[in-house]
């Protein structure tokens, strides 16, 4: 039986055969609208996520599976003090899958270690959030056309940002990525990435101005700096604004540049932005729900 | 000066931190064992000043010692065989640790859930870094 704690828990090859199933699906939905009939997903996330859930649902729905679970700590047996190992044992007699949201790092490998179905991180803390970075890799491959040489200028809160830590760590192990960093000195991106960077000798650099390396990128990453992410409310709004992309330093951009966003978006990427061509983060979530079909096929060994 | 009799079979730890001995003896687990331990505790040493020693009597099978290496790499462990030193045993650094050290990051899961054991796993041999199971945060002494 398989998991996904990290998007490293799959090789290269196999996200290459995910990303050919998602792709499938994305051309002939109509074909897999029953693969899942009597399956159950069971999403439990112990902390709110409107997007993440309803994708994973979305998902479970189109494939013709039912949906349970519950999407806040406050109503589910966490509130009585249940601990996430009970939870999981419990879940595993109710569903086929699970999805897992929680707010502490590493609950979905401690979940995984007592469950009788697949767990599929929903984001762990600060720490990983592999569908995510599935998501980003599809979208990547399906609008450019490769997963390899290009450069990516990854934008905003490095930090703290683990779609941007667990996207660093899934491109490395393709060909020809270039990094380039944006961010306010507080929030640059941890030293354990930059010494892995150097280490496989991967080119990057860090600035300060997104203006600067604008017409360098093939791709740009915005994040937006998450207020719950931080234990001090004043860093939060001094850093908040840090940051926003307008039609106006668009201009400073490649035609063919795609911006990506995990959503959901503050005001980091100015809403004059959506109609440009290169605005790919609506489509961002549409391949979110195309992965996590894939994603759920191959973990329930229907693919 | 104190006079601690020779072991036949076990080991002798020396050059332990002076004060760190029992410690030692809770890490190794001694409690556990039915066998002869002496705790000595502020010997002279010529290269410390100070120092404590540990003598364990027991089959030099019963214990894994390989914790030492993560907690003090200066130790020097003579292993014993009637009453000589056959051995002077190399430390190396566990492949993973259980319930000896407590992940700080107050956002890993170790911090709320209950009867978790505490473990680490050797990331980085040339660095001696080791990171937690669960978050991966990594171990700051």
């Amino acid at each position: 039986m398989r998991h996904l704690i990290s998007p490293l828990d799959f090789t290269t090859e196999e996200l290459d055969k995910l990303f050919d199933l998602a792709s499938a699906i994305e051309q002939d939905p109509q074909k897999y609208a029953h693969v899942c009939d009597g399956k159950i997903l069971a999403t439990c996330f112990y902390e709110p996520s409107t997007r993440t859930r309803l994708s994973f649902e979305s998902a479970m729905i189109r494939l013709g599976g039912q949906v349970i679970g519950f999407s806040d700590a406050n109503s589910s047996s966490a509130a009585k003090g249940e601990s996430v190992s009970d939870t999981i044992r419990v879940i595993s007699c109710y569903a086929d899958i699970c999805a897992m949201r929680h707010p502490k790092e590493g609950a979905a490998t401690v979940a995984v270690a007592k469950s009788r179905i697949p767990v599929i991180n929903g984001g762990d803390g600060g720490h990983q959030h592999p569908t995510q970075t599935l998501t980003d890799l599809l979208t990547i491959r399906s609008l450019k056309g490769r997963l390899g040489n290009f450069t990516i200028g990854l934008c905003g809160d490095l930090k703290f940002g683990r779609t941007v830590h667990s996207l660093i760590h899934a491109l490395v192990r393709y060909p020809g990525i270039r990094f380039l960093f944006i961010s306010p000195e507080e929030l640059r991106i941890p030293d354990y990435i930059i010494e892995m960077l150097k280490e496989k000798k991967i080119p990057f650099r860090e600035v300060i101005r997104l203006e600067d390396v604008l017409p360098d990128l093939d791709l740009l990453y915005m994040t937006r700096v998450q207020k719950e992410r931080f234990f001090n409310e004043e860093d939060y709004v001094r850093l908040k604004d840090f940051y926003i992309l307008t039609a106006e330093k668009l201009k400073l951009a490649r035609e063919d540049m795609l911006i990506l966003h995990p959503l959901p978006r503050v005001n980091e990427i100015d809403v004059e932005v959506d109609d440009d061509p290169r605005a790919a983060y609506f489509k961002q979530v549409q391949y979110g729900v195309y992965v996590r079909m894939a994603l759920i096929m191959t973990l329930l060994e229907l693919a | 000066m104190l006079n601690v009799g020779k072991i036949e079979e076990g080991f002798v730890l020396d050059h332990i931190k002076a004060g760190k001995s029992l410690d030692l003896y809770d890490h190794l687990q001694l409690d556990k064992l039915d066998c002869t331990v002496a705790i000595i505790k502020n010997a002279r040493s010529n290269k410390m000043g100070k120092k404590d020693i540990l003598k364990v009597e027991c089959d030099i099978d019963m214990l894994d010692l390989d914790i030492l290496a993560f907690l003090d790499h200066n130790i020097t462990v003579n292993v014993i065989k009637n009453g000589e030193i056959v051995e002077k045993k190399d430390l190396i650094l566990p492949r993973e640790i259980k319930n000896v050290i407590k992940c700080r990051n107050p956002r890993c899961i170790t911090s709320i859930e209950q009867g978790l054991p505490h473990i680490f796993f050797l990331s980085d041999e040339q660095k001696e870094i080791y990171r937690c199971k669960y978050c991966e945060e990594k171990y700051n002494a």
